[in-house]
């Protein structure tokens, strides 16, 4: 079964950026996107998302409070918090809600990690 | 003519939310304490609307570290704060040991090396992504009210819209909150927003070789 990532960012260009990078490393994987915290928590609720990858600064809640709420909803859910914003608190924070951090601008060197590792927890998981 | 595309004003406040948030986490090794950012907010209105919201936001006396910034685009970029908040400021940065004196002596010096932090690191992760250089004033901390700060009329030749660019900014656990501002003419809307288009190009591109 093809794996299914949520992308939330509330700047499209962003949104395509990363995309773009995903399809270069996990081509068969499949693309949601929300632009902030309720539309992806409605698309969680209404399909299944397998792999989580979050802006950190977006209007309303900000990426660190959406992964608190979806590690709420799913405990072993591979989810990073995306952002430039390199302060010890969001390392820190990112860190307690078992999230990675991918920093901005979102590079394919800067996610491969993160999707390698998420590819492997999913395939462990699903044995 | 001036006004930006979605896609412009997308890429524009990514642009800058990266430089802040890099900046922000400078500032933070300096303070010792979180700081806080809001989401750039952007807008391309009349002199009179810009002066119109600084008016708004902040009637009392106000400090300001002010920088100027000239290359591909100009402008000038401010990190304002209510006139209580500096000496906060220059107390986060310099240690609660220092006394009321040594403290007056070290204001001026703590506002403009803060301001210089946040704004030229701000600029500067800009102009790179941006492929362009800029050359920032030095540090110029100025007090007074509103619109005082901006000097509009000095900075702009000739009525016309300007980009009002704004992002409030606090420090966690510190009575410390401000905003930072940024202000360009015409002329450098025009050469930013041909610069945004290319950085937009380039990133679009970029994924599609990867891709292939």
């Amino acid at each position: 079964m093809a794996i299914t990532i949520l992308i939330v960012d509330d700047s499209k260009l962003a949104r395509i950026v990363a995309g773009k990078a995903i399809n270069s490393l996990q081509p068969d994987w499949q693309r949601i996107e929300a632009s902030n915290a309720d539309e992806a928590l409605a698309v969680v609720d209404s399909q299944a998302v397998d792999v989580a990858l979050l802006d950190y600064n977006m209007p309303g809640r900000d990426g660190l409070a959406l992964a608190a709420e979806l590690r709420a909803l799913r405990p072993t859910m591979p989810i990073a918090v995306i952002t430039a914003n390199t302060q010890d608190e969001v390392i820190a924070r990112a860190r307690s809600l078992s999230a990675s951090f991918v920093a901005k601008p979102v590079t394919e060197e800067a996610l491969q990690g993160f999707l390698a590792g998420a590819a492997l927890r999913l395939r462990a998981g699903r044995k | 003519m001036a006004e930006l595309t979605d896609l412009e004003r997308d890429a524009l406040t990514e642009l800058v939310n990266i430089g802040v948030s890099r900046a922000a986490a400078s500032l933070r090794k300096l303070v010792g304490e979180q700081i806080l950012l809001s989401v750039p907010s952007l807008e391309v209105v009349s002199q009179g609307v810009a002066e119109a919201l600084i008016r708004e936001r902040e009637t009392g006396d106000l400090v300001a570290v002010r920088q100027d910034f000239t290359g591909a685009f100009s402008g000038r970029a401010l990190l304002i704060f209510p006139h209580i908040t500096g000496v906060q400021l220059a107390r986060a940065v310099l240690g609660e040991e220092l006394d009321g004196e040594e403290l007056r002596e070290m204001e001026q010096e703590a506002l403009a090396e803060t301001g210089n932090i946040i704004l030229n690191g701000c600029l500067a992760t800009m102009a790179n992504m941006l492929k362009e250089s800029l050359s920032m004033s030095l540090p110029q901390v100025v007090h007074g009210k509103g619109d005082d700060l901006f000097d509009l009329h000095g900075q702009t030749e000739a009525p016309g819209p300007v980009l009002f660019l704004y992002i409030n900014f606090s420090v966690r656990n510190r009575d410390i909150r401000g905003y930072i501002a940024m202000l360009m003419n015409l002329p450098s809307i025009l050469a930013l927003k041909s610069l945004v288009n290319d950085f937009i190009q380039r990133v679009m591109e970029d994924g599609e070789q990867h891709a292939s």
